[in-house]
C-alpha cells in the first residue's frame, strides 16, 4: 500500500498520524512545495515579533518523519495528477504512483491585481513571507497592512512589537468583521490605536506607488500613505489550481463526504482546501482553521488505512490574542435577523460576552477578555444542549458545571471522556 | 500503537466539602521548592491544576481536573504541538517551552480543565503527578471526595 499526500501542513500531519494508528507498514510519501518540515502557520506572526525562535515554529519533533516512516519530498511542487492512472507528477517531471491520495494543499493568499511595483510588497501566509518581511523592516519603518482580519491584525501586532509604524486598511466598516460585532471590534481597535496603529475603514488600496519598491499606497478615498512595506492580508482561497480541468469536483474548495472522500475513488481531501460538513448549518463549506485541519486529516488517514471513521462536522472557532487582550469566538457570529442575543459589556474592564441563541441552543459566541473554561460552552454548542434554563449564567466569568442541570453534569463528569 | 490513559480522577460532589486542599497540594506538588510556605510566598505562585467549583447560593462543590481523554481535542487543536500524550503513561502533557498561550486548548476542552498558568503565559493542566507517582490531590483529600479509578 502506498499513501501519497500532497501538502505538508496540519492536515497532512493529522493524516500521517491517522494512518499510523491503523497501518504501521504501508509506505507514506509526502510532497511539499515548501522546503520545511511541518511548521505551524499561525506561529509566523509570533516568529516575526521575536516571541519564538527559528526552532520553535515546527509543529512536530525533528524525528517525526523518521519515526512514522514517512518519505518527505520537500521543496518540490506537485504540478499535475493523473487520477485515472493514479499518479502524481512533480515539477521535476517525476511521476509517483499512489494507491490512496490525500489532497491537503491548503489555502493561498488572495492578492488583488493593483497596478504598481512589487518590491517590498508581501502576503502573510507562510514562513518565507515573514522571513522576507523580517529582512526589510526596521524600527521606525512604515508598514501598510491591507486587511483587518485575523491574519492582517496578527501581522499588525507583530510589526508594532518590532517598532514599526503601522497603518491598516480595511474594506468593511469594522475590524475583525468575520468574528466580532461593532461593539467587540471597537474594544479591540482601541487597543491597536493606543499603540499607534492607524485605521482606514471602508476603504481599499487602489494603487501602489514607487519605482521598484513600494513608496506609497493610494487608497480609494484618494488618501496617499507613504510606506516602506505593503502587506496584503485580504483573505485566503483554497489552493486548487493544479486540479482545474480534471475530473475532480471543485466548488470553492474540494467537496468531501463524511469520510473525507472526494468524488474520485481513493482520493481524499482535508484541511483548508476541503469543503467538509459545517455541523451548525448542515452544509459543506471551507472552514480554514487549524483544529479542523488536523481532525479532518486524521479522519482521512484512518479511512485511507481502512478504518471507517465518520467526521461529525466542524464549525468555525478562534482563540486569538492581541497585546494583552484575548478573544474567543465560535459558531455563527453575524446571524441574519431575529436571533436571540444575550450580552454583557464592561467597558472599563474591556470585557465583552455575547451569545446567539437559536431555539434554546447556542448558535455562536464572542468573548473578549473573559475566556477561562470557555470550552465548556463550546461543548454545549457542539452537543446542541438546550441552555434556556441557565442562559443568563453563560454571561458570567465563572460559568461552570455547577450551572448545569445535575443529571447532565453527573453524566458528563463521571462518564463521558 | 496509540497509548491510552489507564487511570482517571473522578470527583464525588456529594462528599466534597469545598476545603480546596486539593488545590493547595497541587500547587505544592508543582512548585519548584516543594515547600508549602515558600510556594505560597512566591510572587508567581504556581496555579492549581485542579478546579474546585463552588458558587454563592449553592451547597455543592467538587474538584475537577483533566480527564486525559481518549480522543483529546486539546492535542488536535493545539497550534504549536505543545500539547501531547506521553507514550508510556497515556497522560496528556503540555510542553510549556513550546506553548505560546494562544488558549485554543481552553476554547475546546469540554471539561474546562486547562487553565492559564502562572503569569497567564502558558497552559497549565493536570499531569496526574506522574513525577511523584500518585496524584497528590487524591492522597490528601480529607473526605475522600477524589477517587483514582482504573479505566
Amino acid at each position: 500500500m502506498r499513501y501519497v499526500i500532497i501538502g505538508n501542513s496540519i492536515a497532512a500531519t493529522g493524516c500521517i498520524e491517522g494512518i499510523r494508528r491503523v497501518d504501521t507498514e504501508g509506505e507514506i510519501i509526502v510532497i511539499s512545495e515548501e522546503p520545511y518540515s511541518v511548521y505551524s502557520r499561525p506561529l509566523i506572526s509570533y516568529w516575526l515579533s521575536g516571541k519564538i525562535g527559528d526552532n520553535d515554529i515546527y509543529y512536530r519533533p525533528g524525528d517525526f518523519y523518521r519515526k512514522n516512516q514517512v518519505k518527505l519530498i520537500s521543496g518540490v511542487k506537485a504540478t499535475r495528477v493523473d487520477f485515472d492512472g493514479k499518479e502524481v507528477f512533480l515539477e521535476t517531471g517525476e511521476g509517483i504512483h499512489y494507491d490512496k491520495l490525500l489532497i491537503a494543499t491548503g489555502g493561498k493568499p488572495f492578492v488583488p491585481s493593483i497596478p504598481g511595483p512589487k518590491g517590498n510588497v508581501f502576503t502573510f501566509s507562510n514562513f518565507d513571507d515573514v522571513k522576507a518581511i523580517d529582512r526589510v523592516i526596521f524600527r521606525g519603518a512604515s508598514v501598510v497592512v491591507v486587511g483587518a482580519g485575523l491574519i492582517g491584525l496578527k501581522a499588525a501586532e507583530a510589526l508594532v512589537e518590532r517598532g514599526c509604524n503601522v497603518t491598516v486598511v480595511e474594506l468593511a466598516g469594522r475590524i475583525l468583521s468575520s468574528i466580532l460585532d461593532e461593539e467587540g471590534a471597537g474594544i479591540v481597535q482601541r487597543e491597536f490605536e493606543k499603540r499607534g496603529v492607524k485605521f482606514f475603514l471602508e476603504n481599499s488600496a487602489t494603487k501602489v506607488i514607487g519605482e521598484e519598491d513600494v513608496e506609497a499606497v493610494e487608497l480609494k478615498s484618494l488618501d496617499t500613505i507613504p510606506t516602506n512595506v505593503l502587506i496584503f492580508a485580504i483573505g485566503v482561497v483554497p489552493n486548487v489550481d493544479i486540479f482545474r480541468g480534471t475530473s475532480l469536483r471543485i466548488n470553492r474548495g474540494i467537496p468531501v463526504n463524511s469520510r473525507m472522500e472526494t468524488n474520485i475513488p481513493d482520493v481524499y481531501s482535508a484541511g483548508d482546501v476541503a469543503e467538509a460538513l459545517d455541523m451548525l448549518t448542515g452544509e459543506n463549506r471551507v472552514i480554514p482553521i487549524l483544529p479542523n485541519a488536523y481532525i479532518e486529516g486524521e479522519i482521512a488517514g484512518l479511512n485511507m488505512a481502512g478504518k471507517i471513521t465518520e467526521y461529525p462536522g466542524g464549525f468555525p472557532m478562534n482563540s486569538i490574542g492581541f497585546f494583552d487582550m484575548h478573544i474567543m469566538t465560535a459558531g455563527l457570529l453575524n446571524p441574519s435577523g431575529g436571533m436571540e442575543t444575550i450580552k454583557r459589556m464592561e467597558k472599563n474592564k474591556r470585557i465583552y460576552r455575547k451569545l446567539y441563541i437559536d431555539d434554546g441552543k447556542i448558535a455562536g459566541f464572542m468573548f473578549i477578555n473573559s475566556i477561562d473554561r470557555t470550552g465548556i460552552i463550546t461543548d454545549l454548542m457542539r452537543q446542541r444542549i438546550d441552555v434556556s434554563d441557565f442562559k443568563e449564567r453563560l454571561l458570567a466569568d465563572n460559568f461552570g458545571f455547577l450551572d448545569l442541570p445535575k443529571e447532565f453534569r453527573k453524566e458528563k463528569i463521571l462518564e463521558m471522556v | 500503537m496509540e497509548s491510552k490513559i489507564r487511570k482517571r480522577i473522578y470527583p464525588k460532589e456529594d462528599v466534597c466539602i469545598g476545603c480546596h486542599l486539593c488545590e493547595v497540594y497541587c500547587i505544592l506538588a508543582h512548585s519548584g521548592s516543594k515547600d508549602l510556605v515558600k510556594a505560597f510566598n512566591k510572587k508567581d505562585r504556581p496555579s492549581p491544576r485542579v478546579t474546585v467549583e463552588e458558587k454563592d447560593g449553592y451547597y455543592i462543590t467538587f474538584a475537577l481536573q483533566c480527564r486525559h481523554c481518549d480522543d483529546p481535542l486539546c492535542i488536535k487543536a493545539c497550534i504549536t504541538g505543545a500539547m501531547y500524550r506521553d507514550e508510556k503513561t497515556g497522560v496528556i502533557m503540555c510542553d510549556e517551552s513550546k506553548c505560546v498561550g494562544c488558549w485554543t486548548c481552553i476554547l475546546v476542552c469540554p471539561y474546562g480543565a486547562i487553565r492559564r498558568g502562572e503569569n497567564k503565559k502558558v497552559a497549565s493542566k493536570c499531569d496526574l503527578c506522574i513525577e511523584r507517582g500518585t496524584p497528590i490531590c487524591v492522597e490528601n483529600c480529607p473526605n475522600e471526595a477524589l477517587e483514582l479509578k482504573e479505566v
